[in-house]
């Protein structure tokens, strides 16, 4: 397999345009650009394994390309079959087979899983989807090892790590996307459900498919094993290579690849001391009102 | 305003039944459900008393029911308090209510349905469009259906006879149980409690009677539908609980309104009472047209070990004022009011609860979750009281609201009066927006925007949408649901 031999390579393998084309993309969240451009061409059936330093801009990269309004798309273009991506809302792009797997997935208070899975399965593939939506069910939580009570319970609140990934996966199976970014997916999982979670990814590969793996470990890469390996750093892809790229990450850390791109004359935004990272943002915290009166009031 | 409730009239918690459970039923389908308010039909009244009320009215109602003399009486007696009473100085705004523009009385049949066959094909249309299916009405123990001022259709099934269990409407209950009636009308909600209070004491027409004798656990819920349909006819219904010793009744109203231009009024008074060791639960689901005033004086009794349930779900409406409230009056009985309340432009939802401890070990829990969008206004009233020497009692008061959009105004004025000091009590307000990071999460995975909030708000009324019927929580999703025509601002 031809491994991307250069940091250019807008066209996909079979010499069509990518399913997804990212070109010269520039991201900034609240006026600050944390993506300096970025290319970036995924195919069906091909798995892209991203790697780089907490910091680097990877959750931002996913986010700006599912349609987050918070992450303003400041130059560059992205196309999904062909299509202006950055003109669809989130909803548009989910719908026509694009898909995140977020890295802290959010919870939505009494939204039952099971409901929400079938609207969104409804959303996708139309009321047709709907026959066969329990059976196909069934069947994925079975191969994800995923308790049928998942469906009762509300979105991802009280999930533990590990059970929010799995249903991240869930949702993925179920939805079965074209291209599916997963966004550390990987991390916080236990022995055996990263073993569940990796071979639910298997299960999904195929020539209809195409992953984006953003992943901080040799191990996922291990189990799904890559196509093409980009290393994230600084708001840029700074190297690509096949597999043995992650194996070479793995065993030599960030330090080696800093040091050859620097010595190309490029720059490199590292992140802030101690690998200062954006950490988890929950959603919004419910504003605590205090009571607005304490007066008496005759009811 | 201290409320008159004369305890001595009512008859003392009784001996011991330890008998006391707790049965929710809940259907087992979806049924399918399409929004049918907002026509109605042509049906000409057969009588009424015209437009506006004055003594001779009052008179007339009640002659033209038949009723007993003690009863022509309280309603005089209550006209008379009506007009020297003020409307509430608090609360939503009600001077716009023209009390002598308003219908008291219209009567659309002469004779009651007994069966179904004697209901008149056009009252039948109506139901159908109400959309209550075939399958519900086997279902159900009875479907007691409000239309205009009289109730039109009653059935009772045969077990619920057998076990000595009424439920009829108030009229009937009136002219059959005069003995029962005359024992508890009026002493929950006494004439004199508030303004609107006397003006359905006075006019008072349909409702519902129930009476659940000792130790019986009625099985289904007993339900009534009710909905106004008459230029300005003024809804004035009255309904009386009273579950026995150790006994189990769930009732449960809902309601769809045609659409009208002209302001209506709907006044009901509920009054319940729950004798030593029974359990009411009573369920409202309203959806009232966008011009009705929805001003509801609700109440309840519960004696030593009792239990009752307020559950409320307010939508539509111009202004809805309505408080259900609990009287513990013996050692162990616990309260429970969960409401909801949507109020979209132009609408006033002003809810909420209150529980007056008046006994040791008492137990009370107030959850209230109001929506608003576009220049709705929610207001949460709560207020819980503990009398000096109801030890070892436990309160909980909880009020959640969420704005939609930029102009919509949601408040909160608990009260909390504590005058014995063993008590355990919790109170928490909590004010929140749709979440930028829930709206992305869900439309990431195609659902629209509008599909999207509408999830994240029935998911935000689920506490309030659990505690009701499955056919019931289907409404409300979908009410909700048509409610959200438009995006967050
Ligand atoms: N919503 C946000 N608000 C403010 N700053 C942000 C936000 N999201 C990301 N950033 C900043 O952008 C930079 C890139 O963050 P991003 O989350 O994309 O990194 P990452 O590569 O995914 O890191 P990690 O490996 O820790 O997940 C960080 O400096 C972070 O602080
Ligand atoms: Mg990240």
């Amino acid at each position: 397999m031809a491994a991307a031999e250069t940091l250019e390579r807008p066209v996909g393998t079979d010499g069509r345009v990518p399913t997804l084309q990212i070109e010269g993309l520039h991201v900034a969240i609240d006026g600050h650009e944390i993506i300096h451009g970025i290319d970036l061409a995924v195919n069906k059936g091909e798995v892209h394994a991203i790697l780089g330093p907490n910091g680097s801009g990877k959750s931002t990269l996913a986010y700006a390309l599912m349609g987050n309004p918070r992450y303003e798309i400041t130059e560059g273009t992205v196309t999904f079959n062909g299509e202006d991506v950055l003109e669809m809302e989130p909803d548009e792009r989910a719908r026509a087979g694009l898909f995140l797997c977020f890295q802290y997935p959010t919870s939505i208070p009494g939204v039952q899983m099971g409901n929400f899975l079938r609207l969104a399965v409804k959303a996708r593939f139309g009321d047709k989807a709907v026959k066969t939506f329990r059976r196909e069910l069934q069947e994925k939580l079975r191969l994800l090892k995923m308790d049928q009570s998942y469906m009762q319970r509300y979105l991802n609140e009280g999930f533990s790590g590990g059970e929010k990934k799995k249903a991240e996966i869930l949702q993925m199976a179920m939805l079965k996307p074209e291209i599916a970014i997963m966004d550390e997916t990987d991390s916080g999982l236990d022995v055996d459900a990263f073993k569940v979670v990796a071979d639910g990814v298997n299960a999904m590969r195929g020539a209809d498919r195409g992953f984006v793996v953003i992943t901080h470990y040799n191990r996922m890469l291990e189990y799904i094993k890559p196509d093409f390996v980009h290393v994230l750093i600084g708001g840029k892809i700074v190297k690509e290579d096949g597999p043995e790229l992650a194996v070479q990450v793995d065993q030599h850390g960030y330090g080696p690849i800093i040091e050859e791109v620097r010595a190309r004359g490029e720059e490199v935004e590292l992140p802030e001391e101690g690998g200062a990272t954006y950490a988890r943002e929950e959603p919004a915290a419910r504003h605590h009102d205090p009571f607005r009166s304490h007066g008496r009031t005759a009811i | 305003m201290a409320t008159t409730i004369d305890i001595r009239e009512l008859p003392p918690a009784v001996s011991v039944d330890p008998n006391r459970e707790r049965m929710l039923r809940e259907a087992e389908k979806e049924l399918p459900l399409e929004y049918r308010a907002g026509w109605h039909d042509e049906l000409k009244p057969i009588f009424t008393t015209g437009k506006g009320l004055d003594r001779d009215i009052v008179e007339t109602i009640s002659k033209m029911k038949g009723e007993l003399e003690w009863m022509t009486e309280i309603r005089v007696k209550a006209y008379e308090h009506f007009l020297e009473r003020k409307l509430p100085a608090w609360g939503a705004d009600l001077a716009q209510i023209n009390f002598d523009d308003i219908y008291y009385y219209i009567k659309p049949t002469e004779a009651q349905g007994k069966t179904w066959e004697e209901v008149p094909e056009e009252i039948k249309n109506t139901f159908d469009k109400l959309g209550i299916p075939e399958a519900e009405r086997k279902f159900l123990a009875g479907v007691s259906a409000q239309y205009e001022s009289e109730v039109v259709y009653h059935s009772i099934r045969e077990d619920l006879e057998k076990q000595g269990v009424i439920f009829t409407d108030m009229d009937s209950g009136l002219r059959e149980h005069p003995e029962i009636v005359k024992k508890y009308f009026g002493k929950v909600i006494p004439y004199k409690d508030n303004k609107l209070a006397a003006l359905n004491t006075a006019v008072w027409s349909g409702g519902s009677f129930v009476y659940v004798p000792k130790g019986v656990h009625v099985q289904i819920p007993l339900q009534a539908y009710f909905r106004i349909n008459a230029k300005n006819a003024g809804q004035f219904e009255r309904t009386l609980i009273i579950a026995e010793e150790g006994s189990f009744v769930h009732y449960i109203e809902g309601c769809t309104a045609p659409i009208w231009s002209e302001d209506s009024l709907h006044s009901a008074v509920v009054e319940l009472i729950a004798m030593k060791d029974a359990t009411i639960r009573y369920t409202t689901v309203q959806n009232w047209s966008n011009n009705v005033y929805n001003l509801v004086t609700k109440r309840a009794i519960a004696y030593e070990g009792a239990t009752v349930a307020w559950i409320d779900g307010n939508l539509g409406s111009k202004v809805t004022m309505k408080y259900p409230s609990i009287y513990l009056l013996g050692k162990g009985a616990k309260a429970e009011i969960v409401s909801a309340a949507f109020a979209n432009s132009g609408q006033t939802q002003d809810a909420g609860g209150k529980v007056w401890h008046c006994a040791p070990e008492t137990t009370s829990t107030i959850t209230s979750k109001s929506v608003t969008k576009g220049t709705g206004r929610a207001e949460f009233r709560g207020w819980i009281k503990i009398y000096k020497g109801c030890r070892d009692s436990v309160s909980a008061m909880r009020c959640d609201a969420m704005l939609l959009d930029k102009e919509c105004y949601s408040g909160t004025t608990p009260v909390i009066e504590v005058d014995e000091e063993k008590v355990a009590l919790g109170h928490e307000a909590t004010v929140s927006k749709v979440g930028e990071e829930e709206l992305f999460y869900l439309m990431s995975r195609g659902l629209t925007e509008r599909e999207a909030i509408t999830q994240i708000v029935n998911g935000f009324i689920e506490p309030f949408t659990k505690e009701l019927p499955m056919e019931y929580a289907v409404e409300l999703n979908k009410l909700i649901a048509l409610q959200m025509d438009a995006a967050v601002g």
